[in-house]
């Protein structure tokens, strides 16, 4: 079936079974391979991409409902030589080794920071009435539906933590 | 997964009528679709209820929340009300899957999240809940998950989710349109079915029916807890869960509600152990005595016995923590 | 030219130390990571060629038989269905590591459930994944098969290799002043790479191109072609990104020739990736292990005595056995000492290579009984291992290449704050929290492995690394980049290194912690050829020279690098094969471990709030890289105490917990912050480098660092891992009315 989505600012016209997941419609069908498929049950975070402006599992959802929708991928955050601040950040602090996992990272960190922003708890939050805090302990908290084999969690988290203060002052 | 036919529905009342000639809904997906992918789950139809206009939180005139069927679950727990006057909620939320999830996930949805059960998630394996009469492969197999509550000789698989236990704690009641486009409620604690011998038979609902609201009433307390007890520290099923709601004066306990999720086939609630509570001052003996009788009928297996002490010592805390004892 | 080497002797200078870049062993950013982190870098699934159709593998759902037929009419019928391979050549399983050969191949005779019996091949995924799932299978199931090690029918080798001892055991235990005598065990792991699997494969006549996720190609070569019964050279392997092995990716895997002959039968092109399911299923598994530790130590806590016999399973016919006393024979002091092992003969997924086999598991059980036997002895933890470290291989009488395990128990104490633990269990609570402070030691025995690699340093100036090694997230291309940096002075800017390509020179592969010194010491090699060369062209003596910042110097001559190489480029091999040095000194890495955990009292749940590990492994190459390496191997070791565990199901042997949901790998929120420590150390006895493989020693032992905090949190001892929270909570219950 046709459908029209919006990606990293384009248009793109998919004509695939209904079937086919998001996932599966970048990585197949439209050559935005960025997003990796770990798990295709919604159980690893590898595939995590924006949706109007939230990170889901782009496995766990499929291309024909999407039209219309505002997707964004890791190829649309930033690319080499013109990374985003959080990309440079796990660049530096060394946030990945095997490298599959972190496009989803990076995806989910970018939309993790705009919740925290926009003063959604978390389960680790002490007051949940009250406006979270930025620590490590709601970093890890909140990136915990991206899992990492390598463990580059402990850098994930410093790369993340480096961003956020940045951003705050 | 089997190939469909897929179509959006434009209303909550085409969507009904779709659902009543054997369309399955489709919301945020991310249990159906994970189903399907193993063929678990093969619906021919899917009718795509997310872009339907049932959004929305807002307040009932009779003091309490109504939540629309379509609301994400993390726009649920970031709900200002919601983290408020419901915070038992808002935490059993926050404890359910991950952050990606909990964007897609709807309120809706997630009453209606199947078990996950290993045997059921294994298309080789036998299960009465997906292939009636096939047997059950739980029973004499590997039962860390299971239930130790309410559980037949056909099943003995959990509810996995979260925020029903918080729901059923909170007295929540579901809002139901069906294909006529009549609409009714129903109280969570008559949603769901006992597995018995019809363990695919999960919910009250019929065909055709659509859930479009949660309804919460006035709440019942202002003290709440939520606790969550998992093999990690995040992004886990519970193995136990304890939602308690409770209200003291002078000292006493004078109402309070609990459920338990992890430990049966739907979230659990135990009027008697609420009645012995009520009334009473907090003390230890008491909640020892309230924990006591909780797992007085319960039937565990090998792999899932240990879910007995761990309730036990879950509630007491629990109490502990909303009375203020010390423990 | 070829510069060669095989490593009999002691390296007598160290080359590196004289080089003056000034790049080795620095913290650099790998200087991949602007690819990976923009989605840019290509793993085996991400560049898939016109054409290309999806196949998908279809399961056993027995452990033991026959494949008696196939409904494949009805799957062909399907729409966009290319075919049902179910070529004899199909592989049952993954090769082991360095095998060289195809592993058991005939898809219809079933050892294992899960194991792959077709292939369904479809126009797209959605139709092949479909195909697959509904493909009728006849199976005639064998009665009274062998499921579980201690099925009593389960047969039970005792190779005679591998079983040693000395001195007289049972009499240092009835001698002792304090003994230890328990059972523990260690249930199954998976590697659980985030990248399932995955080999996309096109021929071009009758050549074959695989793009695949490999760790260690020219070996996947050699397997491929002999599964595929073609020669050698008609087989090209891409592997430019791999998405982790852990082990799981040293051999040619079942998707991997299935994609081959898919392919050949097709015409087109064939990706195949395994489900995560399928990995779970089809993928070598770390065995379970059982393990009867004896410990005999005098009245001053010295050891007289260790015995470490070991229980593991493998599927009949697999030479592989997990090497689970590997460590056991060298770690500790003691004249008396029996280590056994036994294998039990069973139809399950078939064990092989994960992260460390042997140490990660054998160690994590042996540092256990340490403690038990610091506890009954009544010394500290760290000074009963203290006046246990031998002063030379106490099983070979031979010396040490080098041995820093003092130094890291002695920092890990000192940077943990070790001196302000109660020994006594139960002496830290915080609200309902337990708090306890647990440690051990660490070690990893070190190889060697044949390699080359070709550097070219170009006219311009400029440097190329070429191998077909594999960089699994290791830091190879960082490494290999900084060593060619170091040898040719030229800033890493200038350098650039290719990887994972058959077409380039063969190197060991990435595996057993060997990749980085066994290659890097090719790319030396190679380097020191071509610095050969340039003082020919320059006329001095190679001790003259000095190479940095792209110029030679000579005496009072600084020379731009690109001037001296007159319009041509420079072209060596480096060959490394390890020689008699293995066989004079023992070679191993060290390290420690030191954790603080808080278990919760009420619900017996675990979480390790803080890490600590300190190793030594020889020249660091890579500060950066290095420190991640043990990061992820102590975090392998968090998994492994707390919630990593392989269920099968006792009746039928099918895995039970085969996804990420339930088979349950430590997030985010279950790793503290780790503090990494490294050692400054050289072995000049492993290579010209004198660096040591650093990518499995940070699991090796790790696990019981946790476990042994547990214990000092709770008094709960748990021997039987994960230490899950029903284990935890027994334990609690009967602490709790003692």
């Amino acid at each position: 079936m046709q459908t029209q989505l919006q990606i990293n600012g384009r248009g793109y016209a998919l004509n695939a079974d209904p079937r086919t997941t998001l996932l599966d419609a970048l990585r197949n069908h439209l050559g935005l391979a960025g997003s990796k498929k770990g798990c295709d049950h919604g159980q690893c975070g590898a595939c995590t991409v924006l949706v109007n402006g939230r990170r889901i599992n782009a496995c766990l959802t499929l291309a024909c409902m999407h039209d219309g929708d505002e997707i964004v991928t890791i190829e649309g955050l930033g690319e080499p030589g013109r990374l985003s601040p959080l990309q440079q950040a796990f660049v530096n602090h060394d946030g990945f080794q095997c490298g599959y996992c972190t496009p989803g990272q990076i995806c989910s960190a970018t939309a993790m920071l705009a919740e925290i922003e926009a003063g959604w708890p978390s389960n680790v939050t002490q007051d949940v009435a009250g406006a979270p805090e930025l620590t490590p302990e709601e970093v890890s908290e909140r990136m915990s539906g991206n899992l990492c084999r390598c463990s580059a969690y402990p850098n994930i988290v410093d790369a993340i933590m480096d961003v956020a203060k940045g951003k705050r002052t | 997964m089997t190939p469909f036919h897929f179509s959006r529905a434009a209303s909550p009342g085409e969507a009904a009528r779709l659902g009543r000639d054997g369309a399955t809904y489709i919301a945020g997906g991310t249990n159906l679709l994970d189903l399907m992918k193993l063929e678990v789950m093969t619906p021919d139809r899917l009718v795509d209820i997310s872009r339907l206009d049932l959004g929305g939180i807002e307040a009932t005139r009779k003091g309490g929340l109504r939540i629309g069927a379509m609301v994400c679950n993390s726009d649920l727990a970031a709900d200002r009300t919601v983290r408020e006057d419901y915070p038992v909620l808002a935490r059993a939320l926050l404890a359910g899957a991950s952050g990606q999830l909990r964007n897609k996930a709807t309120t809706g949805g997630n009453l209606l999240q199947r078990t996950r059960c290993y045997y059921f998630y294994d298309t080789a394996m036998p299960c009465n809940k997906r292939e009636p009469g096939s047997g059950c492969g739980a029973i004499g197999g590997v039962t860390r998950l299971h239930a130790i509550f309410g559980t037949s000789p056909h099943c003995i698989a959990t509810h996995p989710s979260d925020m029903a236990v918080a729901l059923r704690a909170l007295d929540a009641e579901v809002e139901v349109e069906n294909a006529d486009g009549k609409t009714r409620t129903v109280p969570l604690g008559d949603f769901y079915r006992l597995p018995g011998d019809t363990p695919h038979i999960e919910t009250t609902l019929e065909r055709g029916d659509l859930i479009t609201a949660v309804i919460l009433p006035a709440s019942a307390g202002a003290l709440q807890a939520y606790r969550k007890v998992r093999d990690r520290a995040s992004y886990a099923f519970a193995l136990v869960s304890v939602a308690g709601v409770m209200r003291i004066g002078k000292g006493r306990i004078e109402a309070t509600s609990l459920a338990f999720g992890g430990v049966a086939p739907h979230p659990w609630r135990d009027a008697s152990v609420e009645q012995m509570l009520k009334g009473q001052e907090p003390s230890h003996e008491l909640f020892a005595k309230a924990a006591d009788a909780l797992v007085a009928n319960a039937v565990t297996h090998d792999g899932n016995a240990f879910k007995v002490p761990l309730l036990k010592r879950t509630l007491t805390a629990v109490l502990a923590e909303l009375t203020g004892a010390k423990q | 030219m070829t510069r060669h080497l095989k490593v009999d002797e002691r390296a007598h200078r160290d080359r590196l130390e004289e080089m003056v870049q000034g790049v080795i062993g620095e913290p650099l950013d790998r200087p991949e990571g602007q690819l990976k982190v923009s989605g840019r870098a290509p793993y085996a699934m991400d560049d898939l060629p016109e054409g290309c159709c999806h196949g998908v593998l279809v399961r056993s759902t027995i452990a033991k038989g026959a494949l008696a037929g196939l409904d494949i009419d009805q799957v062909v019928a399907l729409p966009g269905i290319r075919a049902v391979v179910t070529d004899k050549r199909l592989t049952k399983n993954p090769a082991q590591g360095m095998a060289g050969k195809a592993p058991a191949q005939g898809p219809e005779d079933i050892i294992y459930f899960g194991q792959p019996v077709a292939l369904v091949v479809a126009d797209t995924f959605e139709q092949a994944r479909h195909g697959a799932q509904i493909l009728g299978r006849r199976f005639e199931a064998e009665s009274d098969v062998a499921l579980n090690p201690d099925d009593p029918n389960a047969e039970i080798e005792t190779p005679k290799k591998k079983q040693s001892s000395m001195g007289d055991l049972d009499k240092a235990i009835r001698e002792a002043h304090f003994a230890i005598d328990e059972t523990y065990t260690t249930p199954g792991h998976a590697s659980a790479a985030m990248e399932p699997h995955a080999s996309v494969a096109s021929w071009d006549g009758d050549k074959l191109t695989l793009h695949g996720s490999y760790q260690m190609l020219h070996f996947n070569r050699a397997e491929l072609a002999d599964a595929l019964n073609i020669d050698e050279e008609k087989v090209r392997i891409v592997a430019t990104y791999v998405g982790g092995g852990f082990g799981s990716k040293l051999g040619i895997a079942p998707e991997g020739v299935a994609a081959a002959i898919a392919s050949k039968q097709l015409g087109v092109p064939v990706a195949v990736a395994m489900t995560r399911q399928n990995v779970f299923e089809m993928v070598l598994r770390r065995s379970e292990t059982e393990q009867h530790i004896r410990l005999a130590a005098d009245e001053e806590g010295r050891l007289t005595g260790i015995g470490h016999e070991a229980l593991v399973s493998n599927v009949p016919g697999e030479k592989f056995s997990e090497p689970v006393t590997q460590a056991t024979p060298f770690l500790y002091r003691g004249e008396n000492r029996v280590i056994g092992h036994r294998i039990a003969r069973i139809h399950r997924t078939p064990a092989g290579s994960v992260r460390a086999p042997g140490e990660a598991v054998g160690l994590t059980a042996l540092e256990i009984a340490l403690d038990e036997l610091a506890v009954a002895s009544g010394l500290d933890p760290v000074e009963l291992r203290l006046r246990n470290i031998p002063d030379k291989d106490p099983s070979q009488d031979i010396p040490f290449s080098s041995h820093t395990l003092a130094e890291a128990l002695m920092t890990g104490a000192d940077r943990f704050g070790w001196k302000t633990r109660e020994p006594k269990p139960r002496s830290m609570r915080e609200g309902e929290w337990l708090i306890g402070l647990g440690m051990a030691s660490a070690a990893r025995v070190n190889m060697l492995i044949e390699s080359k690699a070709r550097v070219t340093l170009a006219r311009n100036g400029s440097a190329l690394v070429e191998t077909d090694m594999t960089d699994i997230g290791t830091g190879t291309y960082a490494v290999l980049t900084q060593v060619a940096a170091e040898m040719l002075g030229l800033p890493v800017s200038r350098v650039q290194t290719r990887l994972g390509d058959t077409d380039l020179p063969p190197a060991s592969g990435s595996g057993g912690s060997f990749g980085a010194s066994s290659n890097g010491t090719a790319v030396f090699l190679a380097c020191e050829e071509i610095r050969r060369q340039l003082c020919e062209r320059l006329e001095c003596d190679p001790d003259e020279l000095t190479l940095k910042d792209g110029h030679a110097v000579v005496g009072n001559r600084r020379i731009p690098i690109d001037e001296v190489m007159g319009g041509k480029d420079i072209v060596a091999e480096g060959h490394v094969e390890p020689g008699d040095a293995e066989d004079k000194v023992r070679q191993a890495t060290y390290g420690s471990y030191f954790a603080e955990v808080a278990v919760n009292a009420v619900t017996g749940e675990s979480r390790v709030r803080r890490m600590l590990g300190v190793f030594a492994a020889g020249r660091i190459l890579n500060a950066k890289t290095a420190r991640s390496q043990c990061i992820g191997g102590m975090t392998f070791g968090i998994g492994m105490a707390l919630t990593e565990e392989l269920i099968h199901d006792r009746r039928d042997g099918h895995i039970v917990n085969r996804d990420f949901a339930e088979y349950h790998l430590p997030v985010n929120a279950d790793v503290p912050q780790i503090e990494v420590v490294l050692l400054e150390e050289r072995d000049p006895w492993a290579n010209p480098l004198q660096a040591k493989g650093i990518g499995e020693l940070g699991i090796c032992g790790a696990a019981a660092a946790v476990v042994n905090a547990i214990y000092n949190a709770t008094g709960v001892r748990i021997r039987h891992l994960p230490a899950t929270l029903d284990k935890v909570l027994s334990g609690l219950e009967d602490e709790d009315q003692s």
